[in-house]
């Protein structure tokens, strides 16, 4: 197995709300491997974008708190550090990259000014030297006449072009990690398609170990190498994506995959349907937080929440149906919490 | 661990159900509105609270001024002049004709009050009205009041003032009139900036798409939606028209005589401020006691508004504390 | 065959620029030019494009929440731009739109109930009670808790907020909806949930639908026949499942490799294409695909190509349709 970059375990994130403590991720463990990617997949409220701000410590700023759980970059637990010992990494050994590429840039700067100061900031070049290398990194993010592009304001490019502006200022620092949340979400297919190449190109150019969090089951399967479901603030299943997309395991990964109307075959039957609605974070059912929109639920989902069960290669899901199968394993500590 | 324990418990939501039931509909019950959930936060504020209770007082006395106030506000009494405070029956004491002092001032304030509320009823209605039309229709009906809003600016109002007076003499009625006329501008500008906002809402199109008419939009769709930045406006503006009110009276374009209000207290109370200076301080201190009490309402119903309290803040940080105890 | 119930004949949509001190026209954005099709009654039309390629002005300009600027649309007959405003409220009784935003759709300020019974309201005769009757009536079809019916629309979740929406716009018994981007915003399982409750719908009142979205492989699931538009013009449109599998337009095979599928053994061979769309205030000459197209020749920049059917029941607007004898070869690409 290859060298893991990030490891996070047990990571338990709460959120102050007006009604008390609510945790938006519970016990969530997930690695990364050198030059790899790993699809963090769900839908809204599934809790995979306040895991991206947890890992970058952002959480802090947002009313959020790690409760329980480290975060091991390179062999530094980051939940121990203080946040000015993390702006060094933030932006430098690790990058973001977020959503809306307009609002992520600053309208007044032109992008080539943004970039080079990102690169002044942590690798104290000067200017001219700064500049240049500005040029070269869009450049490389594919913008084309990249001199006269760097001369521009953000509201000048397109959607598409913003975003390469984005990658190429989270590259400046040679990230190891680079973290991408719902990058291509506000774009086009066709630019989402450049997008998605981009980025394949760049990880196997730099090496960089990409964190992917999409809500696009295509997305994932297109650029993952493993894949982490999240449901209701936990990883229900994890595993290679080749593990995941043709042996979907925990009811609701199937279930997910299935309400995928497809490109091939009947069209115009019902949809397979996952019933009900996602619970609110705050008031999880016992047991089993799938159990009520489950179709194959049991007694024992009602009553006991499942650990990590082994149901392949490197491919786990948190579901009672392989209990057998695998190695039994109960829910970690602080089960009671649930009761 | 326990302070989490504790702490987890409460739910964000309730749970939804996850399908209808066929089971028979009780009468459905109506939750807490916005209405409610504003006066819940605005109740525990204690400035704004302390507000509420100080107007309301005030209104009440303007109310029942005759059962209130011990003498004849207008009863000159030459013997009794410039009495000190407490003496005899005069709680205040009297003036320089011998009027006592805290009945004028309660006749004072229904005056005053009269003029601030209904200035501010008036100047609002007119300005949600002219607002709403100008922001929701936009193009030249929007052009054209906004220009007429610029025009209203720059009159001097005070000249204003003075020429109505002297054209049709100096009834409270005018008053009231006049500063309405001058003050719904900034009303106006505030209603069509939301309206220009609000009309971009897409339950605007879908309200369209249905058919309903223009009006229908304005006043069953959009002014409710804007009803709470104006009643913030016209909580302040109360106080702007009791103030305006005053100063116009101590100039003497006022209220006249026998009417009395604070203003003309204090236009009176400065040629003896050498011999009684609490002449000018008790009509000032009722002033400034309901102005900062109108204001206080205004920012009460702002903040119980905001969506950002400041409340959680401080909650936060408390809990913050409670959790660096429990060891993580 | 169905008769027509939707007929929209070469409508154009144009937003003038204003420009300088004198607010002067320098120039238009077309936002729809010259646009015809038709929807036959019970079937519905799935209308697909990239952001900013006038798919929902013209879901709009067909209800007439915006004028067109040249063209007519006629529905059930009726031409519906030549409508005065009495009338033309009146026929919104037949025809209904379901927006993309389930949050910003529905008043903040109104109970659900006065949501979906405000149709009622306006259109019929009702009385209050008749009007609460027919409100957990609907609810019940649309798959919502009527005891809920007096709450608020932030106390709903997203999906259910698109059912009131839906609910309020089958309020009315209506014959053709303008479905647009009405199921985008909604997370995949909710999605499915939604979908279903249209087609469900549709089955049981007979109804009409345009269908806008970008979402190609939910509008294959549900659309009869696709239109596929690109910069303000209609270049292809077919039946779904030919339209799909053989794509003849190279935009509408570009469009259609471009989606990254929930399978990864298959790898596709992807046509991605160069740049970005060009801005529809200054669309390029000729046909307006020419610029990112693999395919152009020099006839594509100088000539417009115009909408006809090269087979039967396929329409595109290409000098050089994939698949068809003197056409673009797919296989003559790199990629």
């Amino acid at each position: 197995m290859a060298e893991k970059l990030l490891e996070v375990r047990n990571l338990t994130t709460g959120f102050l709300t007006e009604k008390g403590l609510v945790k938006a991720t519970d016990r969530i463990s997930l690695a990364i491997e050198k030059g790899k990617t790993l699809c963090l997949v769900g839908e809204s409220g599934s809790g995979k974008s306040v895991t991206s701000m947890s890992i970058m410590r952002l959480i802090d700023y947002a009313n959020g708190v790690i409760l329980e759980g480290s975060i091991n970059f390179k062999g530094e637990d980051l939940v121990k550090k203080k946040q000015e010992e993390l702006r060094s990494i933030r932006g430098n050994k690790i990058s973001m990259i977020f959503q809306d590429p307009m609002s992520a840039l600053n309208p007044v700067f032109t992008v080539g000014e943004q970039i080079a100061e990102s690169l002044r900031l942590h690798q104290n070049k000067s200017k001219d030297e700064a500049w240049k290398e500005a040029i070269e990194l869009l450049r490389m993010v594919g913008i084309p006449s990249p001199e006269i592009r760097a001369k521009q304001y953000p509201n000048q490019l397109s959607g598409g072009m913003c975003q390469r502006v984005v990658i190429a200022i989270a590259l400046a620092s040679k990230p190891e990690l680079l973290i991408a949340d719902e990058p291509t979400t506000a774009l086009d297919v066709t630019v989402q398609a450049q997008i998605l190449d981009l980025l394949q190109d760049l990880k196997e150019k730099l090496g960089t170990s990409i964190l992917l969090i999409t809500h696009d089951m295509g997305v994932a399967a297109e650029m993952a190498d493993h894949i982490a479901v999240m449901y209701a603030g936990a990883i229900v299943e994890q595993g290679t994506v080749e593990e995941i997309f043709s042996n979907p395991s925990h009811p609701y990964t199937v279930g997910l995959l299935q309400s995928i109307p497809g490109f091939e075959g009947e069209r115009g039957g019902e949809l397979y349907t996952i019933k009900g609605t996602i619970p609110a974070l705050g008031n999880l059912p016992q047991g089993c937080r799938f159990n009520p929109r489950c179709p194959h639920v049991m007694d024992k989902c009602r009553q006991v929440e499942p650990g990590d069960i082994q149901v392949g290669d490197e491919h786990y899901a948190k579901c009672w149906l392989f209990e057998e199968n695998g190695k039994a394993a109960v829910a970690g500590k602080g089960d009671n919490i649930h009761g | 661990m326990s302070d989490m324990n504790a702490a987890t418990a409460p739910n964000v939501q309730p749970a939804e159900p996850m399908a209808p039931e066929n089971a028979p509909l009780p009468p459905s019950k109506k939750p807490p509105g916005p209405w409610k959930l504003v006066w819940q936060k605005f109740s525990h504020n204690p400035y704004a609270m302390t507000g509420l209770v100080v107007l309301l007082i005030f209104v009440l006395v303007a109310i029942f001024a005759k059962q209130v106030a011990p003498f004849d506000p207008a009863k000159v009494d030459m013997m009794n002049s410039n009495l000190k405070p407490g003496s005899g029956k005069h709680l205040l004491g009297t003036d320089e004709l011998g009027r006592d002092i805290f009945s004028r001032l309660v006749y004072s304030s229904r005056i005053s009050l009269m003029v601030g509320f209904s200035v501010a009823i008036i100047a609002v209605f007119l300005g949600s009205l002219i607002g709403a039309i100008s922001g929701y229709f936009g193009g030249w009906v929007d052009t054209i009041f906004m220009r007429l809003i610029d025009v209203m600016i720059s009159l001097p109002g005070l000249f204003i003032n003075i020429l109505v007076m002297a054209i049709f003499g100096t009834k409270m009625i005018y008053l009231i009139l006049i500063l309405a006329l001058t003050s719904w501008t900034g009303v106006a500008r505030l209603v069509r900036g939301q309206f220009l906002q609000l009309r971009e809402m897409q339950y605007v199109e879908a309200a369209r798409a249905t058919g309903v008419s223009s009006w229908g939009i304005i006043f069953r769709h959009l002014l409710r939606n804007a009803s709470f930045p104006i009643i913030v406006n016209a909580t302040l503006m109360v106080g702007g028209a009791i103030l305006s009110e005053s100063g116009l009276s101590y100039l003497g374009l006022g209220i006249q005589m026998p009417q009395t209000s604070w203003g003309i207290m204090l236009s009176n109370s400065q040629e003896f401020m050498l011999i009684n200076p609490m002449l000018a301080v008790y009509p000032g201190l009722c002033i400034l006691i309901v102005v900062l009490a109108v204001n206080f309402i205004g920012d009460g119903i702002r903040d119980a508004l905001d969506p950002r309290q400041k409340k959680s803040r401080r909650r936060l940080a408390k809990w913050r504390k409670n959790f660096s105890k429990s060891g993580i | 065959m169905a008769k027509n119930l939707v007929e929209v004949n070469n409508v154009k949509k144009y937003f003038p620029i204003h420009k300088g001190l004198l607010n002067r026209v320098v120039g238009n954005v077309k936002a729809v030019d010259d646009v015809s099709l038709t929807i036959r009654e019970g079937e519905t039309f799935g209308l697909v494009g990239e952001s900013g390629c006038g798919k929902s002005t013209l879901g709009r300009v067909i209800l007439r929440l915006q004028s067109a600027t040249e063209g007519s649309v006629k529905i059930n007959g009726r031409d519906v731009h030549a409508l005065s405003n009495r009338e033309l409220n009146k026929m919104r009784e037949e025809m209904q739109i379901i927006f993309q935003d389930p949050f910003g759709s529905l008043n903040p300020r109104f109970l659900v109930k006065d949501v979906i019974g405000e149709p009622l309201k306006i259109h019929t005769k009702m009385s209050a009670k008749e009007i609460d009757a027919r409100v957990v009536e609907l609810m019940e079809m649309v798959g919502l808790d009527p005891t809920r019916r007096n709450r608020y629309p932030h106390e709903f979740s997203g999906g259910q907020r698109q059912r009131i929406g839906i609910a309020r716009a089958i309020a009315l018994k209506p014959k053709f909806i303008v479905a647009d981007e009405a199921v985008s915003a909604l997370d995949v399982s909710v999605q499915s949930q939604v979908i279903n409750l249209l087609m469900k719908l549709q089955k049981e009142m007979g109804l009409t639908f345009l269908f806008i979205a970008h979402g190609l492989n939910v509008v294959r699931h549900i659309s009869d026949r696709v239109g596929v538009m690109y910069l303000g013009k209609m270049v292809e449109v077919g039946e779904t499942e030919s339209l799909y599998a053989e794509p003849l337009h190279p935009y509408t095979a570009a469009l259609l490799s471009a989606i990254p599928k929930p399978s990864p053994t298959k790898k596709r061979s992807r046509i991605v294409l160069q740049g970005d769309v060009p801005s529809p205030a200054n669309p390029p000459s000729g046909c307006r695909f020419h610029t990112r197209c693999p395919f152009a020749q020099e006839k594509c920049s100088q000539v417009e190509p115009k909408l006809q059917e090269v087979k039967p029941g396929r329409e595109v607007a290409c000098h050089f349709p994939i698949g068809v004898e003197g056409g673009s070869d797919m296989s003559k690409l790199n990629r």
